[in-house]
Formats: structure tokens, sequence, C-alpha cells
């Protein structure tokens, strides 16, 4: 399927691409008995049998809403709230409160409206100071952390082994040219 | 009691913590006999997730048996076996009145933008999850099913996030009988999608992924096409030439941040960090679409920003829908899908693996190793029970 054509002043140019062609009313669309052999087709096609749409239902069903107003958790541990919100929510999670510098930096964070790009970026660098503060937990719960049974090195054996001797060998490698480089400067 | 402990990206292991106990009258302690391991349990492990704090314990899809309850507690005792949705949610505010369970403006103090998740980081609420012994479940007469005794607890624990949200990402995309509907990801949720397209009348499904094991499982789990993105030169251009020049009717992001795919989305996004996650399905998503098609979102993406076509949206005129799913609302029609046999939710489990073992069990998911697609973890105090109850429990 050749197309030439020529424009004027653009002599000696010539197109040759394929037409597009008539657009047809769309892709072919199988027939029911094309699919008739796929387990469950259809068996949703009236969408009375879809359970979320439409996307906001009143009221809602499936579920029994506690009576008149939640009652409100207490407060126990240091909750850190949006500013997007009056205050603290009637349910909330209390585990691991925030403590040490990241807690600090976690607090500060929360100055930040979700909407604030240094709210996040804040929160991203407190988990990374938590991270160090973790493994000074464990030292000094006498606890020394298997970080490679932490990243799963059993698995990675087991699975994986190819990989792993040649992370292996890379590592050693860059340890030993490192120490060989650390010995030779003194000289 | 055991549970999985957070220690920082690619770090976690088995430890022990107190017991949970109730903090609010609405509250049940669940004693969890499995737990899975979720695509978005890897956005914490990798680290990617703001305010995911060292001690935390992940796991928003398990089952369990009711050990103590709340005094407001009315429709749960000691003993029922309860399915809990992964969205925690108090059943009355303005949100949940509309059926948007998973956008509860009542669970989740720390941020207004995302309802609360067990086991998410403190950014969904700070619960601990139920990748654990036993988990506190608040407002227990609102959010967990109780387990009918004809269901499989491997089919109950699929219906607590996977089955659901495959099913929502499906149906958010308003399929209309004979579509041509593209999926991204051939983990756990895209292959639910893809059932679940089928069942609401799909005349083509594809199914696009890169690791090879994932995408023969999901051909032949779901019946569907599939494309190993490596092997194609344009992903928008492949897609257009697969239908006709025409692009898909629907495609369905069942990704989120983690993707793979390209070189400068992955630097941004994933190791940069200069965008909430790498942007790539969704680029694709809006580019393999047809002009006046849907796109529906269930990747999970942090909560910045991300670089997205934003003007071909616009030109061709395209209606995104998005969410967490709703999962109480999709439940009573999903179990008469499972008891019709119209799906199966258990065959997609590959790996079982004692909570102890946890930190290998995280690896073999991350790393794709052993042709995992879904990992269940048992607690030791489940195990004794199981042995107990063997044939009583199916
Ligand atoms: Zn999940
Ligand atoms: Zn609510």
């Amino acid at each position: 399927m050749e197309h030439h054509h020529h424009h004027d002043g653009d002599a000696g140019h010539v197109h040759a691409h394929p037409l597009q062609g008539d657009m047809a009313d769309g892709p072919r669309r199988p027939s029911r008995e094309e699919l008739a052999h796929i387990n469950g087709w259809g068996a949703d096609l009236d969408r009375k049998n879809r359970p979320a749409i439409l996307m906001e239902r009143t009221p809602a069903r499936f579920i029994h809403p506690h009576e008149g107003k939640l009652p409100q958790q207490p407060e126990n541990v240091e909750i850190l709230v949006s500013t997007e919100r009056p205050g603290i929510t009637p349910i909330f999670g209390t585990v691991q409160p925030p403590k040490g510098l990241s807690g600090m930096i976690r607090r500060l964070a929360f100055k930040w409206s979700e909407n604030d790009m240094r709210r996040w970026l804040l929160l991203l660098a407190a988990d990374r100071v938590n991270v160090v503060e973790g493994v000074g937990e464990d030292l000094v719960h006498g606890k020394v952390p298997n970080v490679l049974a932490e990243m799963g090195i059993k698995a990675e054996w087991e699975h994986n082994r190819a990989g792993l001797v040649k992370k292996a060998v890379l590592t050693g490698a860059v340890l030993g040219a490192a120490v060989y480089l650390m010995r030779r400067r003194p000289r | 009691m055991l549970a999985m402990n957070y220690r920082g990206p690619y770090r976690v292991r088995a430890d022990y913590k107190p017991d949970p106990e109730i903090e609010h009258p609405g509250d049940a302690i669940v004693r969890v006999l499995r737990s899975c391991i979720c695509g978005s349990d890897l956005h914490l492990y990798h680290g990617m997730v703001p305010d995911t704090r060292v001690g935390h314990t992940f796991g928003h899809e398990f089952v369990g048996e009711v050990v103590d309850v709340g005094r407001d507690v009315q429709t749960l005792k000691a003993g029922d076996r309860v399915l809990v949705p992964f969205n925690l949610f108090c059943g009355s505010c303005f949100f949940c009145q509309r059926e948007l369970f998973g956008n509860c403006h009542n669970t989740n103090p720390e941020a207004t933008a995302v309802g609360a998740i067990y086991g998410y980081s403190h950014t969904a609420g700070g619960y601990d999850g139920g990748q654990a012994e036993y988990v506190r479940v608040p407002m227990a007469d609102v959010g967990p099913l109780p387990i009918p005794d004809d269901l499989h607890l491997d089919d109950a624990v699929l219906l607590t996030d996977a089955v659901p949200t495959g099913y929502q990402a499906a149906e958010m995309g308003d399929i209309q009988e004979g579509d041509t509907v593209v999926i991204f990801g051939a983990g756990p949720v895209g292959i639910f999608a893809a059932k679940s397209a089928w069942l609401m009348g799909a005349g083509r499904v594809i199914v696009v992924d890169e690791v090879e094991y994932r995408l023969e499982f999901v051909k032949r789990y779901a019946q569907c096409e599939v494309v190993n993105f490596r092997e194609v030169n344009d992903m928008a251009e492949h897609i257009k030439k697969m239908t006709d020049w025409m692009g898909a009717d629907v495609t369905i992001d069942c990704v989120g941040g983690d993707a793979a795919g390209s070189i400068a989305q992955t630097l941004t996004g994933r190791l940069m960090k200069m965008q909430a996650g790498a942007s790539t399905v969704l680029h694709w998503a809006i580019n393999c679409v047809r002009k006046g098609g849907n796109v529906s979102i269930v990747g999970v993406y942090g909560p910045t920003f991300n670089m997205v076509p934003m003007g071909n949206v616009l030109n061709k005129g395209l209606t995104i829908r998005a969410n967490q799913a709703s999962v109480k609302r999709h439940l009573p029609r999903l179990i008469e899908h499972i008891r019709e046999g119209r799906l199966n939710p258990k065959e997609i489990i590959t790996h079982r693996v004692p909570l102890e073992e946890v930190a290998d069990a995280y690896h073999i998911f991350s790393s794709k190793l052993d042709n995992c697609i879904k990992t269940v973890l048992i607690p030791p105090s489940a195990r004794e029970v199981q042995a107990v109850n063997a044939t009583a429990l199916h």
C-alpha cells in the first residue's frame, strides 16, 4: 500500500507512509460463544451485581454501626495529629509512640500539613534515624542484630545461591581492594 | 507474643512484644490463625512509606479467633472466627455512612488523606498488624465478618484484601460487555482483577508484567493473554497494535510506586524519592487506554506527588477512578462467587511459612524467588490449634 503525494513548494520530497485506512467501528469484540469457556464469564455483567457501583451509597449496607456518639479512646501515649483536622480522632493506634531523636524530627514534621512536602521529607529522614536508634536499642539490650538473617540470607542461600555467591564475591573483592589501598597509603 | 518486627529497610525479624490490650470499648483482641504478606507490605519493607517506625508489626491481611471483647461489643464473642478487612473503620462517620469504608475519618489521627490500615505505618493510623499471634481490632462490631462454616480459612484470608481489591479495580473500570481490559501487574491483586474483569463481561483480558513465572501463572489461572514488558519496545504502541490500533477500553494499575520498567522513573521515584514512587504504570495506563476510556488505580503510591502525562488525560477525555478497596461492601458477593466456584482464591497461595521465619518469607516475596505468588504466615499458637481441630477445620 504505497501513497505518494506532492505539496506545493515541497517538490522533490516523496512521502511514502501507508494509509491509516478507514476507521472500523472499533476493535473486534469476541462473541459470547467465544467466551463461553471462561469460568464465571459475565456473572456480574448486570451492574446490580456489582457491589461498589455507585462509589458512594447511603445508607451503608453490611455493617452494624455504633448507636449514638462513638466513645473516645483515652490518650495514654503521645499521638501525633495531622494539622488538617481540629483534634484527635475517637479511635487511634498507640504502638511505637515517638521517642528519641527520630521522635523529635517526627514532632517537627507534624507541624506542617499533609499538603506540605517538608512534612513527608522530614518523616522519611526520621525513619532513617530511627533505624540507627533501633540498632542502638538492640545493643543496649545486649542483642547484636543479625542483619543478614533479618534480610533473609537463609532464603537467598536456598533459592538464589548463584546470586548470593556473586554478591559475596563482589563484596569480598571490594573489601579486599579497600583493605589493600588502606594498607598501601602510609608508605 | 511473637510478632513480625520491622528493623529498617529490607530488615525484619520475628520477635517478642507485649500482647495487645483492649484500649477502646469497641475493641476486640483476635488471635491470628493466618496472615498474608501483601505486595503493599513491600512498600513498607523497602522503606518507601513515610513514618514507618522501627518495631512496627506489619500485616493487614489476617483471619483469626476472637479471644476478648470490649464492653460495647455486641455482635462478637470469644471463640468467633472472623475475617478482618484491611481497612480499619468506624462505621458511622460521613464517609462510612456512604460505604467508603477505606476512607474512614475517625480511625487515623495522623493523616486525613488516607484511612486507617492495620500494620501500615503511622501514616495509616499507627496500628500494629496481623503478622503476629494477637491483634487489637477496633470497632469489632463493624469491621470483622464472622467466617461462614463453609468458607475455607485460606479463602477467607484472601478476602481481607487481595480479592476485593482486584474486584474493585475491575469494577472501577466500569467494564462493558466485550471490552478489552489491560491489567498492569501479575501479582495477587492483578490476578484477581483479571478474574473479575471476566465476571464483568470483558471480551479480552491482557495482563502485563516482567516476571515470567507470574505471567505463566495468571495466563493459566485467569485464562487471559499476557505481555512481558521486557520483550516490548514501547508499551503504548504494543497495546495499540494488539487492539486494532484503538487502545484498550479499560486499563488497571495493580502495581503502584514500586514499578520497574523505566530507568528515569526508577531513579526519580524509587531511589531519589523525588516523586511518590515510580509512576511508570500510571504513565502506561494513561497512554495505553483508548480515547474516552477508563483508568482504574489500586496500586499504592506515596502521599506526595507523581509525574503523570496529565495532558493526555485531558485530551483523550479519560475517566480515572481510584480508591483503597472498600472491602466490607464486596464480601457478600465475593463469598457467593467462591461458593459457586467462579472464584477459587486459595489456589494462588504458593508458600506457607511459620511466623518465626518471617525474614526469609519477606525476602522470598520481595525478590520473587521460588516462584512465589502469595505467602501465608502461620503463628506458632495457631499451629497447635490446627493440629487439634484438623478435621473440623476443613
Ligand atoms: Zn494487602
Ligand atoms: Zn468512619
